[in-house]
């Protein structure tokens, strides 16, 4: 096919469940394309020799070469190709920010659409986990043990590799179900439990071995982790939810959005009573915040049979940090965004949230992340009328991990000060990656960093490197 | 892992369970919590720890039943396993040689004090101990706490055993008698940990309280937990659960107590259908 053919073709979209459907279950909103339609998909690629969307992917994967093994037909080879750098591509190919990573420096993207690269990685992952799932060849036992830390994207990876190189991996989890948020925050809707159950189950085929259960900085500590395993990944990521510190927040029907959506994705609340975990969502709902948290929170909401769902956010729709995508899903299915508005205080009556006084803003000049600071306008407040509040303002790294281990240091945000291009920190054998470093992030960054720390810890056990540990701070 | 070794009826609403957990019980300290789920669709269950042995490998915990999840642990029968089992979590209580400590256990609450007990006799304090019931077929435990304490004084709210008075009666009088009483714990029921903070608040005597606020992780992850100790809000999980009970907002960890009260009295009533399908499948 002629190159000047490859780029006439238009991008595929993928179906999904009607918005008025959709909002009445937890089921996936995304289907998923066809083969037909990802081979179609596939023909777009140009194959460019510089792949710059290789260089676009945190974790490297070998897009040209997984896509030209599936438009040839070859599958199995695309499998291969797509989890030589990726050992969680239904994961991946469901939540990754594609549009500002691979996608985004796609050749096509200059004139017209992208390839497709996230729904082509989801169908190549959906079709080998249908048709059986492969395990590659695992290097024997170098008899050094590794303990990994958090089984979220970063400590997966980690572990994927490490298992993959030969290692002995133990990842130690704080919960009763590894995956972390893949567990715990996102959604169902978004990203089916039983994929992940699945990818980590491969993980589990090379080697891993998982144990739930176990709380670092209580039932050990990094000190006591260090005399056990030859050396330790920290991938506890950034589990702290922060509140906003305003009158009212500790009414009930005043949620964390972790809190939210750990009882409803962890432990299933919205089966109850089916399940034994309860959540209270009201028919009035505000959501602070707009980040990915933020939409998953509000469509949860929906789900769980509120009325009316605002997304409460002090900034302005350009400065919306959630993925385009998200917003775009959140605003069919019916949620309201109030831009420019802030909350000042939650209102209550017999212990309960009856509203939330807010303020309008303006914006002011850009602040040091560069983008412009919201500023109260004098006299807007204004009371909302709402019955259950989420915050959705961020989360930072639990300090829990980190309980008796001396040595590490972490910055005023509570993160783990580690090298961006080694994952070392300051305690020797003690490496760090993901959101537990950068602070709440996405969860390829995280498998990125991942993978940047198992191939360090690789060359430092193999006694290729025994390069000084971190002494310069790295800017979280 | 986690199987129930030993089970033992303490009243008719109270049982104890002896469950293996070996690693768990090399960590445990007096005034620590773990958390369990009974089955896969369990919720997670934040209870203290009432007694560990390290050389046995064993945590002991002790139920009220209540509600479903408390109900569905008391079926169970040595052998059986729990779905999972989290510990020790929570900061342990600070035990020093304070001189004179009185601790008030009232209902439940007997179960956490007796290690508190034992670590404060051991660090050398002069440990007196009240422990109390509604009514004596509900007191539990009184020769073990005999064994870990210097004095032990016991009531009934109804007299039917015992001296009748609340717990907060005696505590009164000790604070009164002019001994040097050097610190009060007191653990039970919120409200009855609220007026032993109110007792001992005029006489200027530091009382620590464990806050059994509702908790869904357990590790500082979900805020659930929050209370309002001295106008900040902590989280009782990884924070406490031991507090100053004279800086606890009581009224709002009354309240957040009850948030899902509805919710509980529906997972109760389908759990106490005797045939009812969730019955079956739970078990």
């Amino acid at each position: 096919m002629a190159r000047s053919s490859r780029s006439s073709i238009a991008r595929h979209s993928m179906a999904e469940q009607e918005p008025s459907v959709r909002i009445t279950n937890f089921d996936e909103v995304a289907l998923g394309y066809d083969l037909t339609t990802a081979v179609e998909e596939a023909q777009r690629c140009l194959q460019c020799r510089h792949s710059p969307c290789v260089s676009g992917c945190p974790v490297g994967v070998r897009i040209p070469e997984f896509i030209k093994a599936l438009r040839e037909g070859d599958m199995w080879d695309a499998v291969a190709k797509l989890k030589d750098k990726n050992s969680l591509p239904a994961v991946c190919g469901r939540v990754c920010p594609q549009e500002t990573q691979c996608e985004e420096v796609c050749v096509l993207a200059k004139r017209g659409e992208p390839v497709a690269i996230g729904r082509l990685e989801r169908f190549v992952a959906d079709w080998e986990r249908e048709h059986g799932i492969r395990v590659p060849p695992v290097a024997s036992s170098m008899g050094k043990r590794v303990a990994v830390i958090g089984s979220g994207p970063a400590g997966l990876t980690a572990a994927g590799d490490l298992a993959k190189l030969g290692y002995d991996v133990e990842v130690l989890e704080a919960l009763h179900e590894p995956g972390g948020v893949l567990v715990y925050g996102i959604p169902e809707f978004r990203l089916p439990k039983e994929i992940v159950k699945i990818e980590i189950g491969y993980l589990e085929s090379l080697g891993v071995k998982i144990r739930t259960n176990v709380v670092i900085g209580r039932l050990y500590n990094v000190a006591e982790l260090l005399e056990s395993y030859d050396a330790v990944f920290m991938g506890t990521g950034a589990g702290l939810p922060m509140m906003m510190n305003i009158a009212g927040e500790n009414l009930n029907g005043v949620y964390s959005a972790n809190e939210l959506l750990t009882r409803v994705n962890l432990m299933k609340a919205y089966q109850f009573p089916e399940w034994d975990t309860p959540v209270r969502v009201g028919a009035r709902v505000a959501v602070v915040g707009a980040g990915n948290v933020a939409m998953d929170s509000a469509r949860s909401a929906l789900r769980l049979g509120a009325n009316e769902v605002h997304i409460v956010y002090r900034r302005s729709r350009e400065e919306v940090p959630a993925r385009a995508e998200e917003v775009h899903h959140a605003e069919q299915e019916g949620v309201i965004f109030d831009y420019l508005t802030n909350p000042v205080e939650i209102l209550g009556a017999e212990g309960w949230v009856t509203g939330m006084r807010c303020i309008r803003m303006s914006l002011g000049e850009p602040d040091a992340s560069g983008r412009r600071s919201p500023v109260p306008i004098e006299g807007s407040e204004f009371e909302m009328v709402v019955d259950t509040v989420v915050m959705a303002l961020g989360t930072q790294p639990n300090p829990l991990a980190f309980s008796q281990a001396p040595g590490l240091e972490r910055n005023r945000r509570g993160a783990v000060v580690a090298d961006s291009a080694t994952g070392r920190t300051r305690l020797e054998r003690v490496w760090a990656g993901g959101d537990i470093v950068t602070g709440s992030a996405t969860v390829i960054s995280a498998m990125g960093a991942g993978r940047v720390a198992a191939m360090d810890m690789h060359a430092y056990l193999m006694g290729q490197s025994r390069g000084p540990w971190l002494t310069a701070a790295e800017p979280a | 892992m986690y199987q129930i070794i030993a089970k033992e009826t303490l009243t008719p609403v109270t049982k104890m369970f002896v469950i293996s957990a070996p690693e768990v019980a090399q960590k445990a300290q007096a005034g620590q919590f773990v958390v369990l789920r009974v089955h896969e669709k369990g919720e997670r269950v934040p209870l203290t720890i009432a007694d560990y042995d390290r050389d046995e490998g064993t945590i002991t915990i002790v139920v009220q039943e209540i509600g479903k999840s408390t109900r569905l642990l008391g079926q169970l029968e040595p052998g059986d396993r729990l779905a999972s089992f989290t510990g020790p979590l929570g900061r342990p209580t600070e035990i020093e040689n304070y001189g004179t400590v009185v601790l008030v256990g009232g209902g439940l609450g007997i179960a956490p004090i007796y290690p508190i007990c034992r670590s404060l006799r051991a660090a050398g304090n002069h440990v007196i101990a009240i422990i109390g019931a509604r009514s004596g077929d509900l007191l539990f435990w009184e020769e073990r706490m005999r064994s870990v304490t210097d004095e032990l004084i016991v009531v009934t709210d109804d007299g039917s055993y015992a001296r009748k008075a609340l717990v907060t009666v005696p505590l009164k009088e000790l604070l009164e008698s002019g001994q040097t009483i050097d610190r009060v714990w007191g653990i039970g029921p919120a409200i009855m940990m609220k007026f032993i903070a109110l007792t001992s608040q005029p006489f200027g005597v530091k009382t620590i309280v464990s806050l059994n606020s509702i908790m869904v992780d357990g590790t500082g992850m979900c805020g659930a937990c929050r209370v309002s100790v001295g106008g900040r809000t902590y989280f009782a999980c990884v924070d406490g659960p031991e507090f100053d009970g004279h800086l606890v907002d009581w009224d709002l960890l009354l309240s957040r107590q009850r948030m899902y009260r509805d919710d509980e009295a529906i997972a109760l009533e389908r759990f106490s259908q005797p045939e009812s399908q969730s019955n079956r499948e739970a078990r």
